[in-house]
């Protein structure tokens, strides 16, 4: 039995490298006040899954192409006059009924959709591992090649057109960025729980932090540790795993939270 | 030398026109400062200007290689986003360190790089946006509304800090204001916008012209009216205020 053979190490290879392409991509989203954009392109995914599985074709493929969907038309709706707000909350939750519903009608297909919502790490192949590291890798890449640009035009987009960048091209990397997220972290963490490994990271890592590239390798760093942490506990106390992952991220985050109130207090 | 040419243009926000057929140019080493009420449209020709919003219809002609330095009218940063004032200051290109302290000592508020910019008071921080933009060398240099939420004191430092960066840098200064008093003062043209362009020229040529005196009432009584709604809760009257009283 080979190092990659053990169950234990392929999930904490996949779940590691979810955590360091949402963290940075997290840290983005909170930023530029995105969280229920995230839940939205996360909820299109299993719509995604039902459209795979009718036209029998990957799932992987299917749930791109309704992230992409889902995320594309916000951004084309976003800053045309209409309540944001509303808006993304009826598709978020309007895109997850639909997907359900969608499955159900799949028949002679038993279809697992715990798997989907919340995730099935531990069933993770060294295939999936590989499919995970490519979509990090290329966040990765994508974040960094644009970093400067997003991080103007997140601050504000007429000081981005000021100095030549498009705000709107850096909102298209943006949702390009959260629909490869989504696609492969569908199997590591479900479309439920995906949008906590992109803000819970980012939101614990800002306590200390003081510029914005420190803020996203700590959450990186923060994510990493909450799926080590999250998979050992759920082994230990035999609970599901993807919620305990986000569940140890929580944790980290209070600790956090308490560790700079009681500086600010004590200064 | 002509830097931005803007022909007949009309913008329109969700279908309504927000500015109908404007003519405007600006040259370099000049300082234009544009007028009007709330919602005439300043802040649109401005955004127009940078190219962030499309032209419905008419054209915008930028001289070749035109640098524009922007200072936004309010600048929200989110508090979860941590910048320091020497990060802002190299966004999008980074800087060497000595020249952000050359940057920041040159609108008067030196060694403050390591400061988190949530930390900075109102007039600090418009310090560090002016910096920002000045380190591209700009030919234009656009601010919009720039001393919202200074003090007079503050504001008219300000306005001196922008006098001497056009004597330094030879650049077109392009501003939108709501002080008659300091854009009488300072500005060589003045443009009176209320969805289209009312009147413009010199102050004095402008100050009395109807379309001017029909958007900002005549005389005293438009000038005093204006000033006393940006400073509501001044307590004492200080000079400037007496001279505005006075003005006939």
């Amino acid at each position: 039995m080979s190092f990659f053979d053990d169950f234990i190490v392929l999930a904490s290879l996949a779940g590691i490298g979810v955590a360091i392409a949402a963290a940075p991509l997290g840290c983005f989203v909170v930023w530029r006040r995105m969280a229920y954009f995230g839940d939205a392109t996360a909820h299109a995914a299993i719509l995604g899954v039902a459209l795979a599985l009718t036209f029998q074709t990957s799932i992987l493929g299917g749930v791109l192409v309704m992230a992409l969907l889902m995320a594309g038309t916000i951004s084309a709706l976003s800053g045309r006059g209409y309540a944001m707000d509303t808006l993304l909350g009826v598709l978020a939750h309007s895109a997850l009924a639909l997907g359900l519903v969608a499955v159900s009608f799949l028949k002679g297909v038993r279809v697992d959709l715990m798997a989907y919502l919340f995730g099935d790490i531990l069933a993770v192949s060294l295939a999936d591992v590989a499919i995970v590291w490519s979509g990090a890798l290329l966040i990765l890449i994508l974040l960094w090649w644009r970093w400067s640009s997003l991080l103007t035009a997140t601050l504000n987009p007429e000081l981005a057109r000021a100095s030549g960048i498009s705000p709107q091209r850096e909102q298209m990397i943006m949702t390009l960025a959260l629909a490869i997220v989504v696609a492969v972290a569908i199997k590591v963490v479900g479309v439920l729980l995906i949008t906590a490994m992109l803000l819970i990271p980012a939101a614990t890592a800002r306590t200390f932090s003081s510029s914005p590239e420190r803020m996203a390798v700590m959450a990186s760093l923060v994510g990493s540790l909450s799926v080590i942490g999250g998979l050992f506990a759920s082994f230990r106390l035999d609970t599901p795993t993807g919620p305990t992952i986000v569940a140890t991220g929580t944790a980290m985050f209070i600790g956090a939270s308490l560790t700079a109130m009681l500086n600010s207090r004590g200064r | 030398m002509r830097l931005i040419t803007l022909q007949n243009a009309t913008i329109r926000h969700s279908g309504t026109p927000a500015l109908e057929s404007v003519t405007f140019h600006i040259d370099r080493g000049e300082i234009v400062t544009i007028l009007g009420p709330n919602g005439s449209g300043k802040s649109t020709l401005l955004r127009t200007l940078i190219g962030a919003l499309p032209l419905s219809s008419g054209s915008l002609e930028k001289a070749p290689g035109l640098r524009i330095g922007y200072v936004p009218q309010k600048l929200h940063i989110d508090p979860t986003l941590p910048l320091t004032v020497r990060r802002f200051l190299s966004l999008p290109k980074r800087i060497r360190d000595d020249v952000a302290e050359a940057a920041l000592a040159d609108v008067g508020i030196p060694g403050l790089g390591h400061r988190p910019m949530a930390g900075l008071s109102g007039g600090q921080f418009q310090r560090v946006l002016l910096a920002r933009a000045l380190l591209t060398k700009p030919d234009l240099l656009i601010l919009d509304e720039a001393t919202q939420g200074l003090d007079q004191a503050g504001s008219a430092a300000f306005y001196q800090k922008i006098e001497n960066v056009r004597a330094q840098f030879g650049c077109a200064v392009l501003m939108v204001s709501h002080e008659l008093h300091v854009v009488m003062a300072a500005s060589d043209r003045v443009v009176c916008l209320n969805g289209h362009v009312c009147c413009e020229g010199a102050p004095a040529q402008v100050a009395t012209a109807p379309e001017y005196k029909a958007l900002f009432g005549s005389g005293t009584h438009g000038t005093l009216a204006l000033y006393r709604h940006e400073h509501d809760h001044s307590h004492e009257c200080d000079p400037a205020c007496d001279e505005h009283g006075n003005h006939p």
